[in-house]
């Protein structure tokens, strides 16, 4: 499984989703009220653990976090070390 | 055009409405002898207070003061100097030993050590969320400690600590209205809520907590007109001039650092600025602000608006077809 089907997957599996196929790998997850607050922390909480990386406070920002495949290309970057000191 | 005057009130007019509201909802809407009213010091409190008072008299409205272990203790000498201005009966209930027997402060401890193990005597603490106006970061709430030499650190509380947490300190707010709806019942009275439109709009409240009440005479008021209000109604200048806080965890808290985006004065600008649709570019110089950021907090009141839905929903019956 790709890392962003594993986090498609563990999405689908943790927030009520009435029809999955509206969910798209782009899909805007806090603006679209899919996942609030809490369950970011959820979701920063899955990808340390399943990624095996360490999340930074300056780093939990839309950008990296708020769809499918932005998480997949931040926790790509993590992999790579690409994210400084931070990363 | 967008001016910091946009919540400027008649509060002589403003005041007269509310009081004739709390008549009619209370004796006639209601049919209860008078109001309970727990007072925490703070500004809504107080001028719930002052309007129940006007509006039924100082006989018929019970005051009540509900310190716990974390409370400042500004809240109860100002709670008492409130009810001696107003010449109303107060009593103090301490909660502490209630909390204490539900196992709050327990709960709260054994929630902060899955983050923090070394937390405990001496150290305080408080939940904070970071300043939406430095960066675009998501709203995640980390936990502030302290240790006894006052040493401070912020730590990512996991998601069942956190949890944890909120629940336990849930505790503090539902006992508070338990015991207001234990003296309302005994008194035949109703019970006061004391949000304001800032809290009662963005969800800043615990449900069944500080969020239940029979009436709520304040709640479309933004916090800059309840200033404005409190002075219409001579609420006590110490208590005008006390900073809002939430009073509810060991470590000194703001409003804003715990919940809203920004102080109240920008941020009740910002809500009233968001209903009526003002473009964020006409809004920041007002505040002072960027417009990328005025745009931030009205994605933040949003958010919060959608997180709320949850705290205001009434119990969900199930709908069964007629016939």
């Amino acid at each position: 499984m790709t890392t962003q089907q594993t986090i498609r997957k563990f999405i689908l599996e943790n927030f009520y989703v009435s029809d999955p196929s509206e969910v798209a790998d782009d899909t805007l997850l806090v603006s679209t009220g899919l996942v609030d607050s809490t369950g970011m922390l959820e979701v920063i909480a899955f990808l340390e653990e399943e990624f095996d990386i360490r999340i930074a406070d300056h780093e939990t920002t839309p950008e990296n976090l708020e769809s499918v495949e932005r998480m997949a290309a931040f926790v790509a970057r993590k992999q790579q070390g690409g994210l400084g000191a931070t990363g | 055009m967008f001016t910091r005057d946009v919540l400027k009130i008649d509060a002589p007019l403003v005041a007269e409405r509310i009081e004739a509201s709390i008549r009619e909802q209370v004796l006639g809407t209601l049919r209860r002898r008078g109001a309970v009213v727990g007072m925490s010091g703070g500004i809504d409190s107080s001028v719930v207070a002052s309007s129940c008072v006007r509006a039924l008299g100082p006989d018929r409205v019970l005051g009540l003061l509900m310190p716990e272990r974390d409370s400042s203790g500004d809240a109860l000498r100002l709670g008492r100097m409130l009810a001696s201005h107003l010449g109303i009966r107060h009593v103090v209930e301490d909660i502490a030993p209630a909390l204490e027997g539900l196992g709050c402060y327990a709960r709260q401890l054994e929630a902060i050590r899955m983050a923090v193990p070394e937390y405990g005597e001496g150290w305080r603490c408080k939940l904070t969320l970071p300043s939406i106006l430095e960066s675009d970061r998501l709203n995640i709430t980390s936990l502030t400690v302290s240790d006894p030499q006052g040493n401070q650190r912020t730590v990512r509380m996991p998601p069942a600590a956190y949890l944890q947490m909120v629940a336990a300190t849930n505790f503090k707010q539902r006992s508070r209205k338990m015991m207001e709806y234990y003296h309302a019942d005994r008194l035949n009275y109703a019970v006061a809520g004391t949000p304001n439109r800032l809290e009662y709009d963005q969800g800043f409240f615990v449900k069944q907590g500080d969020g239940a009440a029979d009436f709520k005479p304040i709640a479309h008021l933004y916090k800059t007109q309840v200033y404005a209000l409190a002075e219409h109604l001579g609420v006590p200048e110490e208590i005008r001039r006390r900073p809002p806080t939430t009073d509810t965890f060991s470590l000194a808290q703001t409003q804003e650092e715990f919940y809203f985006a920004l102080p109240y004065r920008e941020m009740d600008l910002c809500l009233w600025a968001h209903e009526h649709a003002t473009p964020a570019a006409e809004v920041a110089p007002v505040l002072g602000l960027a417009p990328e950021q005025v745009e931030r907090v009205y994605r933040d009141i949003e958010a919060k608006r959608r997180v709320s839905r949850y705290l205001h929903q009434a119990p969900l019956l199930v709908e069964v077809p007629r016939g």
